[in-house]
């Protein structure tokens, strides 16, 4: 073999190796929710999702974490949403040039690679000790809030920057301020992309466990939280709860619960890519 | 009335953007108002040298290096699953596979990072550690060894994401010029693309790593809660997230050296995720219009 057969060789077989680990993730992938399908999916039933948490395994339910999780999901939204999209809108639209934005932008770079759990103890200090919320679902949410902010507004901020100036042009030319140019124009011509980076970021927020553990949420309550000063749990935090039990039924419970955590999550998620394709086929 | 009103809305934006500068200094503020506290009761010097971390127990040791250790070793196994994967599968997609199969695979990657990590935390305890034992015998029912391979295939998209973006952004020009030379793909892919595309692919690689540092369910739940200042991946250890995680669970009072130590230990973390998301931001800074 010359050399040029031996590069055609190594060539071909790098192919055949990028390939193969591709698959590996994939393959993977589908081995783990195989899994937990064959170990979790005889024990979905309504009493499942209906039942209060029990020490029997067989007659416990999510109910009150599921609960939990909605209303954690909720207050999320109504906190970082509006909070998120604004801070975006004045760093895309307002904020010059300068120091000042040059600080704000490196913040919100350092702030998403934080460890959530980090967070969990910011807000054990400031929203349960200081503010004294206790480990209620309203000192869970802003925990949570503040968590994804920074997802949000880099998320929006790419959006509005995908606006064609052309569209502010004309706004401005037809005698609109800054504020209904933004108001009527902007927002409406990036709100797909907006609205994609807000769902990814509340599925991220469905799914975490560790910063709701240092706050206070419980792996136990007894009921559903009727408001946002109640204690609650959430179902990653019932995973987590049964996970750690030695009983086989408890791990039956945990595999049950995880497929309609993550039957959640990909939903979120699907949702999340449909927009943005939506979104996207409108500029190009 | 139009004035006042526009100003009004700018004043409100402007807040909502401060919101985030509060947020760190929020952070930093609450983390060494607690460890400077515990400092107090704990000398530094036997924080980072006293080999022992038994806070919870009669007799107490303050040591930080067992968390440390613990950190970084399922951090290193995860890294080594990762990077080599994450980086063939970047180079991969970008100079060899069809634009239909990118297209389609990449999103499904992206799915392993939206996958909540107490789920892996499953996977690892109940899947890959039973089947680790199977074939080393004397693997314990907690170990860093599992937890650190399913956090590595967390991280996968991590690096393969980042990196194929950076390497898709490299100009036809330079492969053509290489192709020209009679290089073939893989060269061109190692000795052009790979080189041009560099800063991207650090970068990718210190986010993974920071991910693998502060990543917590997983480790709480497959790593065990044993401080251990060891470098054996077979045995159980324990984190800092996973410590921090114990002492919430348990029962620990505020305002004792208890509760200061999850902060002492916090501060810690947060210190090498500030360090390594520093030099991230700096690289991406630096090179962020190279090709654009």
């Amino acid at each position: 073999m010359n050399k040029i057969q031996v590069n055609r060789w190594k060539d071909q077989l790098f192919k055949i190796w990028g390939i193969g680990c591709t698959l590996v993730g994939l393959i993977l992938l589908v081995l783990f929710i195989g899994d937990i399908l064959i170990d979790g999916i005889m024990r979905i039933d309504w009493g499942f999702v209906m039942n209060l948490p029990s020490r029997k395994a067989e007659k416990s339910g999510i109910y009150t974490a599921l609960m939990g999780s909605l209303w954690i999901l909720a207050l999320t939204t109504i906190i970082a949403f509006p909070i998120g999209v604004a801070a975006a809108i004045y760093l895309e639209e307002y904020a010059k040039k300068g120091r000042f934005s040059a600080l704000l932008e490196i913040n919100i770079s350092n702030l998403a690679g934080v460890p959530s759990i980090i967070y969990g103890l910011l807000g054990l200090e400031v929203f349960v000790r200081i503010l004294n919320l206790g480990a209620s679902v309203l000192a869970g949410s802003l925990t949570l809030s503040l968590l994804i902010l920074p997802i949000i507004i880099v998320a929006t901020r790419e959006s509005i920057k995908a606006v064609p100036s052309t569209i502010r042009d004309a706004s401005y030319a037809l005698g609109a301020s800054k504020w209904q140019t933004i108001w009527n124009q902007i927002l409406p011509a990036s709100s797909g992309g907006i609205l994609t980076g807000v769902i990814l970021s509340l599925s991220r927020a469905v799914g975490e466990t560790a910063p709701l553990i240092v706050v206070g949420a419980l792996a136990y309550v007894p009921f559903a939280p009727s408001n946002p000063m109640e204690e609650f749990s959430v179902l990653p935090i019932q995973i987590f709860n049964w996970i750690s039990r030695p009983q086989h039924g408890f791990i039956e419970n945990a595999a049950a619960a995880i497929i309609i955590l993550l039957l959640v999550t990909f939903m979120m998620n699907a949702v999340a890519v449909y927009y943005r394709n939506k979104w996207q086929k409108k500029w190009n | 009335m139009r004035k006042f009103k526009e100003g009004f809305i700018e004043k409100t934006l402007l807040t909502s953007a401060l919101i985030t500068v509060a947020v760190t200094i929020g952070i930093v503020s609450v983390l060494a108002f607690e460890a400077v506290r515990f400092f107090k009761e704990v000398s530094i010097f036997d924080f980072f040298t006293d080999s022992q971390w038994t806070p919870l127990f009669t007799d107490k040791h303050y040591g930080i290096l067992p968390l440390l250790s613990g950190t970084f070793l399922t951090s290193a196994i995860a890294i080594s699953v990762a990077l080599p994967i994450g980086l063939s599968i970047s180079i991969y997609l970008s100079e060899y596979a069809p634009k239909s199969f990118r297209k389609t695979v990449k999103p499904m990657l992206e799915l392993l990072a939206a996958i909540p990590t107490v789920v892996y935390g499953f996977f690892a305890l109940i899947i890959v550690t039973p089947y680790l034992q199977g074939i080393f015998p004397n693997l314990s029912g907690f170990n860093s060894l599992s937890a650190g391979l399913v956090m590595g295939i967390m991280i996968i998209p991590f690096i393969s994401s980042i990196s194929e973006d950076a390497l898709h952004a490299v100009p036809r020009e330079l492969r053509e010029a290489s192709y020209g030379m009679g290089a073939t793909k893989l060269q061109t892919a190692f000795k052009v693309v790979v080189p041009a595309a560099s800063s991207g692919i650090i970068v990718s690689i210190i986010l993974a790593i920071s991910r693998a540092i502060g990543e917590t369910m997983i480790v709480a739940v497959a790593a065990g809660q044993q401080p251990r200042l060891t470098l054996n991946p077979m045995v159980p250890i324990e984190t800092i997230t996973a410590y921090i995680v114990q002492v919430s669970l348990g029962d620990v009072q505020h305002g004792s050296i208890e509760y200061r130590t999850i902060f002492a230990a916090g501060i810690t973390l947060f210190a090498f995720t500030f360090v390594l998301n520093t030099i991230s931001y700096r690289i991406r800074k630096k090179y962020q219009s190279k090709y654009e």
